[in-house]
């Protein structure tokens, strides 16, 4: 009995085997790493009426329906107008935004550019009839047919704003006040254990931003074209990095809940972080933006290739495009609306000066999320590491 | 119902002379269940270790490679990750033990019946409460200045904070009941007039714990053990709450697939907890304890 039962057990691994190699056969003729082709995926012609409903996958901050705040709310008014129930669901990184869109149950994402990439070439977008959304026609210039958020000239959504990472600091712990993002990195920074960082590969490129300055003889000219040599100077420095960091974080709330109970007192953030910790005025809490400039994100409203509420993603991507609702939500979040006439809606008046809302200059300037590839961004060659490869490697980081 | 009859009553008949077609028809369902819902999938998964993903678009790339069982293996920090959960599971399980083993005992042998009733619901209560919510009120009772810095400040030192050690506490308390219970019940089932007996004998109190409860007691402790072990394993909220920056086995398969969006490296990284649970359980199996379950 127990012989035989062996047998079979065998001669179902053996199966197995077969079952394998059959699909390693199928398939082994496709090429690594070659750069695929845009599917082809088609574009709405006509927007009719809503669906009654709309699924979104959005930055925390983007989708106000009151909850947090009970004066920001551009939710409601967008269902009453509409028609369309707005189910929002926060995605923390792009990595996880990329992620929920291929499971096929959302209509729209607002991608950075770390993800709307990989969303065009993997299919999950449909490019955007920018004539379907009348507000487009007043986006800034300098975010139109940018390459996050177009392929060969044909828009992939409507862009949403824009905006940096900054160095946060609670004033009552950390003296005198940082300019630099050394004082997340310095192996003897005094505030050991209360450092944060961001908890994703991404947070690569903010260290590589800040070795262009020290160690020039990396010479790194875009801190998502690094090669290996590039890649491990950023790498180590993280790992050292780790000695004082009391915490990562990648969702919003525990970012917030940390510096509150005063677990992190220094670290990376964003804008919209550092308003909820002062709207709460539990600690004080200041952000700017450090000597060595920034990374940021640049991001686009999408629609998923198969939506099952196109017409209110179309209504939703115009409604958040409105002057008036751009203006909220860049208020609320903290960055530079994409719209230009949203500077005249803002309830502060210097708002737009201060988030450099048309200053293209200023805006070229920040590093934005872009999706690290083997073809070097910096025009190289292929001698760069991809995001795979830094995804593992800050598995390596964090030990 | 006296029309139905008609139908019934031959159908009855014909599946009472036909045994093969009386199992089928009762089994076919569950097992299909079973084979196709539940090891289908796992084999699915499993299987899945064997490919890999378009760098760039993150899509799966059904070729057949060992790459991402090559990187696991080869590079360090996933061998000290595994050594890591490995260490929280088995301290995780040796705290249970310590904590569960004196209260089974008063409350199989020394409680009187209506308190023992009252102990084993309040170890059930808090099973009723979300996980998460405990776990969320352990970040914040062990937070800076939270309730264990303050309770352990008259000794002159300050509590764990976010890490390892936090994360041991939480899971200890976690999973506690599932340790309490079999005990519990192990220990009710040794009859009280074996230890009578072993004190008439001469033996004081360890001798008898060590001669005559712990042999006895332990296909309970094992079973205990397998909760307490394979629920530490394959945790990986708890470390994401109030771990800090550590991370264990099932945050590099969890990360894997909402992170790097890498299927086939996650699947390739879910053999490590799976293999330690089948020789965990072959190893227990040896020692007869599964029959007690």
């Amino acid at each position: 009995m127990r012989t035989r039962r062996r047998t079979s057990l065998v001669a179902l691994a053996g199966l197995g085997l077969l079952v394998l190699s059959a699909c390693g056969g199928s398939s082994s003729g496709s090429k690594k790493n070659a750069a695929p082709a845009v599917p082809k995926v088609p574009m709405a012609s006509s927007v009719g009426a809503g669906e009654g409903q709309l699924n979104l996958v959005n930055w925390a901050g983007y989708a106000e329906d009151g909850t947090n705040d009970k004066t920001v709310d551009w939710v409601h008014p967008f269902e009453q107008q509409t028609g369309c129930k707005v189910n929002s669901k926060i995605g923390n990184t792009s990595d996880e935004m990329v992620t929920l869109m291929k499971s096929g149950q959302y209509d729209g994402v607002s991608a950075s550019g770390d993800a709307t990439l990989r969303l065009v070439y993997g299919g999950l977008v449909a490019p955007v009839n920018t004539a379907l959304v009348p507000n487009y026609a007043t986006i800034q210039d300098f975010l139109k047919d940018r390459p996050w958020n177009s392929v060969s000239n044909q828009m992939y959504g409507i862009p949403h704003g824009w905006g940096a990472n900054l160095l946060m600091w609670n004033t009552k712990v950390v003296s005198p006040a940082p300019t630099s993002w050394s004082a997340v990195f310095d192996a003897s920074s005094p505030y050991k254990g209360k450092v944060t960082a961001y908890d994703s590969p991404i947070y690569i490129a903010d260290a590589a931003l800040y070795l262009m300055r020290p160690q020039p003889d990396l010479r790194i000219t875009n801190p998502y074209a690094l090669d290996p040599k590039q890649l491990d100077a950023a790498v180590k420095l993280l790992k050292a990095q780790r000695a004082l960091v009391g915490e990562y974080w990648a969702d919003y709330t525990k970012a917030v809940q940390a510096f509150e109970s005063g677990n992190s007192a220094l670290g990376t953030t964003w804008q919209v972080i550092a308003n909820l910790i002062t709207a709460d005025k539990k600690v004080p809490v200041q952000a700017i933006v450090p000597s060595e400039g920034v990374t940021g994100w640049s991001d686009t409203w999408m629609i998923a290739a198969k939506a099952k509420h196109p017409n209110c993603m179309y209504k939703w991507m115009d409604w958040i495009a409105s002057p008036r609702t751009n203006a909220q939500v860049a208020e609320w979040f903290g960055e530079a609306p994409a719209q230009r006439l949203a500077c005249d809606h803002t309830a502060d008046k210097a708002f737009c000066t201060t988030y450099h809302a048309a200053d293209k200059a200023y805006s070229d300037a920040i590093f934005y999320w872009t999706t690290p590839t083997t073809n070097c961004l910096d025009g190289r060659g292929n001698i760069c590491t991809d995001y795979a490869r830094w995804t593992q490697e800050w598995t390596a980081v964090k030990g | 119902m006296d029309g139905g009859q008609g139908l019934v009553r031959p159908a009855s008949t014909w599946l009472y002379r036909h045994t093969t077609a009386r199992l089928l028809a009762l089994l076919s369902l569950p097992v299909l269940w079973v084979v196709v819902a539940y090891l289908g999938a796992l084999a699915t998964m499993l299987l899945a270790a064997f490919w890999t993903t378009n760098s760039f678009t993150g899509a799966v790339e059904h070729r057949l490679t060992l790459a991402n069982f090559r990187t696991l293996v080869e590079q360090p920090v996933y061998r000290s990750v595994a050594l890591r959960s490995l260490g929280v599971a088995a301290l995780v399980t040796v705290v249970d033990v310590l904590i569960a083993l004196p209260m089974a005992y008063y409350m199989a042998k020394v409680a009187s019946p209506r308190a023992r009733r009252l102990l084993v619901v309040a170890i059930l209560t808090p099973l009723w409460a979300s996980y998460l919510v405990k776990a969320y009120a352990w970040r914040v009772m062990l937070a800076n200045g939270g309730v264990v810095d303050w309770l352990l400040a008259p000794f002159g030192t300050h509590g764990p904070g976010f890490g390892l050690t936090a994360t041991i506490v939480t899971l200890s308390y976690l999973w506690l009941p599932f340790m309490v219970l079999p005990l519990f019940a192990g220990l009710e089932r040794i009859p009280d007039p074996l230890l009578e007996a072993s004190a008439d004998q001469g033996a004081r109190a360890t001798r008898t714990f060590r001669s005559v409860v712990l042999p006895l007691l332990f296909p309970a402790l094992v079973a205990g053990s397998i909760f307490t072990f394979s629920l530490s394993l394959g945790d990986y909220i708890t470390v994401k709450i109030v771990g800090g920056t550590s991370q264990l086995a099932s945050n590099v398969i969890y990360d894997n697939i909402t992170t790097g969006g890498n299927l086939p490296f996650a699947s390739a990284a879910a053999f490590f907890p799976i293999l330690v649970m089948v020789g965990y359980l072959v190893a227990v199996r040896r020692t007869g304890a599964l029959k007690e379950l």
